[in-house]
């Protein structure tokens, strides 16, 4: 439905204490474009979408446009973005319904529409059924929805979520992922996602952006990241890095002293090979799928390798490593 | 934060907030003045004097040494009675339990009137009790003890005492062994806030020692409104300066607590 | 169970509660039961004009102080909850606490060096207009003094109260487009509810009860702490003032009993 791209230009977050909380950036989501901003704590990635919301503002210098229009002077009230913050911020005050009424009722629209538009959002958030109950004795999926809904009634140009799936418990998390992707998806509507989660960024978003102290180390869609990480801080929160000193020769690790990096499923363990590295399996954990190995090369470098269930390889055991390109 | 308060909010507080403070400060500041004046008509241009200090102390000294006893039976008391009485308090939490010590907390609900009243038509006419200083003991006792038992039982519940008593039992120890070597040094801040609130009280209460005081037993505020509705202005001054000044160590005191535990429930939170 | 033993720790405490509070409050209720007049006291006291009016001028007085004081700390403790941080605020902070162990009866001189015959106000006012503004010794003076008591305690209740509300819900209305001014009507008040019931309970009833204040001010003025106090020591009125007593404890436990239910603390301090 909303089409707003949301443009950043040279924005950047400075504390009164001195502290860089972002370095000068440039960001664009297309409109319609789900973005996850993915990075550890303290990278930034709150303090970046509270900026686009107008909760904070840039240094000077920085800029913010929804679509074509220049919002950097507008205040929080006036900017029109829909914003789920990480502890739901429901108001214990109201009933379900009056809190996604809540942003209708400032703009003065009568009770009339104001219920019909809530409760059209709650069934949106198959909420319908608590429209009259009070938000404290909602469970915390509950209340995530309603604070979707709640986000929504508004009709914002643009979605904003910080963490919205941290506060709940992993199973409840894995369930609420899937339907919260498949809702954003028809919502249609420009979205930042805030995450910590590589899971929930790669099933989220349409394109991912990490970040770590303060800048966006690379942007691009979930396939492109992993397979091709710019850096090592990327590579290693996509998945698990290995780092070794060895050379590839006939695509197995022999002796030699390049630096290299690969996934441990991509690391296969075969019978051991003449002229290639030998390494010695320390130690092996079934883990359902797969089994896990860790490894140990003949200077003692050590790697982890990922096999299908049903490898036979056994701790003690001496084997060569073949690296594919998966 | 500030962003989410305007401007006019923010200078409006802090307008009502500075009249508040001159409303409570101002007159304060003018009994001090008064105090150390030598005529309070002239103004500061007539000269500072200790006279009037002095004077209190002639006609008054009496009154500032005995809230002194009064005060420090009172805490006497109120240690040895108040601090077992938390420590059950703070195993028990039934509503038997939570009823008593909201009982122990009506004197402090009812007037001092009321409680005063009761005390001398029940113990009014024992003799020798009527006109001694213990009467007024009893009475401040009923109106701190609260607040060294809520004090003390905050410390206890706190340090989790309960667990380290029963530590304490499996190890040997008697009641009263846990009691004072377990139990008391560890609730030692609530005691010592408590202690300190005890002393506070005592030496400012007035309305139930008005009743129950005679002639020969006035405690300080007793002798302040006597001196307020005889005396020169000057002298009420000097009088309540002395009370300020005898206040002043135990409210620093206080303060100084306050800021320690505050430290120490910021360290704990942040190991 | 094995802790039914340290009850024995209590029975000080119990002793000396059952002995010098319990049984003589119980004796002052009997009391009032006694006959004045050829009624028993208590009727006595709720149907002679007299008393009534006192009665009416107590709580009339100290509702008007209450609000007063609620009227007056709300935008303080929000100001000292929302700015943390700035020059002057611990001396600001303690000037604003420290008249909070002033007993009533040096609230009362207070309000006489600022109100009385040779207070400041007088002084300034016969300055300005040569008229003299005296209002110390009526209900005007009693008014500035529950005032005085009460607003260190409220403020400090109102402070803790806004401390804890929650800014994510501020930043949520102010996303869903709220101004300032609806922010605090729809947001911040219905939050601050229970502490300003909680400081407005608690006010009345210290004002209900004070003695000190009155006493200082002028034995004349008709509230009821007053009106016991006369009763007892002037006419040796022993069942009316009992009934007197009683009742008055009883609406102030009442009032503080609700306060403590709904704000979760019960702290007088010293007398008023």
């Amino acid at each position: 439905m909303n089409k707003t791209s949301i443009t950043l230009r040279e924005c950047a977050k400075t504390w009164p204490d001195g502290t860089r909380a972002l370095q000068p950036l440039d960001l664009r989501v297309e409109g319609g474009e789900i973005l996850a901003l993915l990075g550890p704590s303290g990278c930034g990635k709150t303090t970046l979408l509270r900026l686009i919301c107008g909760l904070e503002h840039s240094d000077t210098g920085g800029k913010i446009f929804y679509g074509q229009e220049d919002v950097t002077q507008l205040p929080p009230e006036q900017r029109g973005a829909g914003v789920v913050f990480q502890s739901y911020a429901l108001f214990p005050n109201m009933s379900v319904a009056d809190n996604v009424a809540y942003g209708l009722r400032v703009r003065g629209q009568d009770a009339a529409s104001r219920k019909r538009r809530a409760m059209d959002m709650l069934a949106l958030v198959r909420m319908q059924d608590f429209a009259g109950r009070n938000v404290t004795q909602l469970s915390g999926g509950q209340r995530q929805r309603v604070a979707l809904a709640r986000a929504l009634a508004i009709e914002p140009r643009v979605l904003l979520l910080d963490e919205p799936l941290t506060a709940l418990d992993a199973k409840l998390r894995e369930h609420l992922r899937v339907e919260l992707a498949q809702m954003l998806r028809e919502l249609n509507i420009t979205t930042v996602i805030v995450t910590h989660d590589q899971d929930e960024a790669m099933m989220l978003g349409d394109r991912i952006a990490v970040m770590s102290a303060g800048r966006i180390e690379q942007i691009g869609t979930a396939e492109a990241l992993y397979r091709q990480p710019a850096t090592d801080f990327v590579g290693e929160f996509l998945g698990t890095l290995c780092h070794v000193r060895a050379v590839v020769e006939d695509g197995l690790l022999a002796p030699g002293a390049s630096e290299l990096a690969f996934r441990p499923h991509h690391a296969v363990l075969l019978a051991p090979q003449p002229r290639a590295l030998q390494a010695r399996v320390l130690a092996r954990f079934f883990l359902g799928d797969t089994v896990r190995y860790e490894l140990a090369l003949p200077d003692d470098q050590r790697f982890s390798a990922v096999a299908p269930a049903d490898s036979i390889h056994q701790a003690g055991d001496k084997v060569s490593v073949k690296l594919i390109q998966a | 934060m500030s962003r989410l308060h305007s401007r006019a909010d923010t200078r409006l507080g802090l307008a009502i907030t500075l009249a508040v403070a001159a409303f409570l400060v101002g007159p304060v500041v003018l009994s001090i003045l008064a105090g150390l004046t030598k005529n309070y008509f002239v103004g500061l241009s007539s000269g500072l004097t200790l006279r009037w200090v002095g004077q209190v102390w002639d006609m008054y000294d009496g009154t500032i040494w005995r809230s002194l006893i009064v005060a420090l039976l009172t805490l006497f008391i109120c240690l040895m009675a108040g601090v077992p009485a938390a420590w059950v308090l703070t195993l028990h939490r039934g509503r038997l339990a939570r009823a008593f010590e909201e009982l122990l907390t009506l004197p402090v609900a009812v007037p001092g009137l009321a409680t005063a009243l009761a005390l001398i038509i029940s113990w009014g006419t024992v003799r020798g009790l009527r006109t001694s200083t213990l009467f007024i003991v009893i009475g401040h006792v009923l109106f701190t003890l609260p607040f060294m038992v809520r004090s003390a039982r905050a410390s206890m519940t706190g340090a989790g005492l309960a667990i380290l008593d029963e530590a304490a039992a499996t190890l040997g120890a008697s009641r009263l062994q846990r009691f004072l070597t377990i139990v008391v040094p560890n609730a030692r801040p609530g005691i010592l806030t408590g202690g300190l609130t005890v002393l506070t009280l005592s030496i400012g209460e007035f309305n139930l020692t008005w009743l129950l005081h005679t002639p020969l037993t006035q405690t300080l505020p007793v002798g302040l409104a006597d001196s307020y509705a005889s005396m020169r202005l000057e002298v009420a001054s000097a009088y309540t300066l002395v009370f300020l000044l005898m206040l002043m160590p135990l409210l620093v005191g206080l303060q100084w607590l306050a800021g320690l535990d505050a430290r120490r429930a910021a360290a704990n939170t942040s190991a | 169970m094995q802790r039914r033993g340290w009850l024995v720790f209590a029975a000080p405490a119990a002793a000396l509660f059952l002995a010098f509070w319990l049984l003589p409050m119980v004796e002052l209720a009997l009391r009032g039961a006694s006959p004045v007049d050829g009624h028993c006291a208590y009727l006595t006291v709720v149907t002679a004009p007299r008393y009534w009016r006192s009665l009416f001028n107590t709580v009339a007085l100290s509702l008007a102080a209450m609000a007063g004081t609620l009227f007056i700390s709300l935008p303080v403790g929000r100001f000292l909850a929302w700015h943390r941080e700035f020059p002057g605020r611990r001396v600001l902070v303690g000037l604003l606490m420290f008249p909070l162990s002033f007993p009533g009866v040096v609230v009362g001189f207070l309000i006489i060096l600022l109100a009385g015959r040779q207070g400041v106000i007088n002084q300034l006012s016969q300055w300005l207009t040569g008229d003299s503004l005296v209002f110390a010794y009526n209900m005007g003076g009693l008014f500035l003094g529950y005032l005085y008591f009460s607003l260190p305690r409220t403020i400090g209740m109102i402070e803790a109260a806004a401390m804890q509300l929650d800014a994510s819900l501020l930043e949520a209305a102010c996303t869903l487009g709220a101004s300032a001014w609806r922010r605090f009507a729809d947001i911040e008040l219905p939050a601050l509810r229970p502490a300003l019931i909680g400081a407005g309970a608690m006010s009345f009833a210290t004002n209900m009860g004070a003695f000190g204040t009155v006493f200082t001010l002028g034995t004349n003025i008709d509230v009821l702490p007053m009106t016991i106090y006369n009763e007892f020591t002037n006419y040796a009125n022993i069942p009316v003032a009992a009934a007197l007593s009683i009742v008055l404890g009883l609406a102030t436990w009442l009032v503080l009993f609700v306060a403590h239910s709904l704000a979760g603390s019960n702290d007088r301090g010293a007398g008023a």
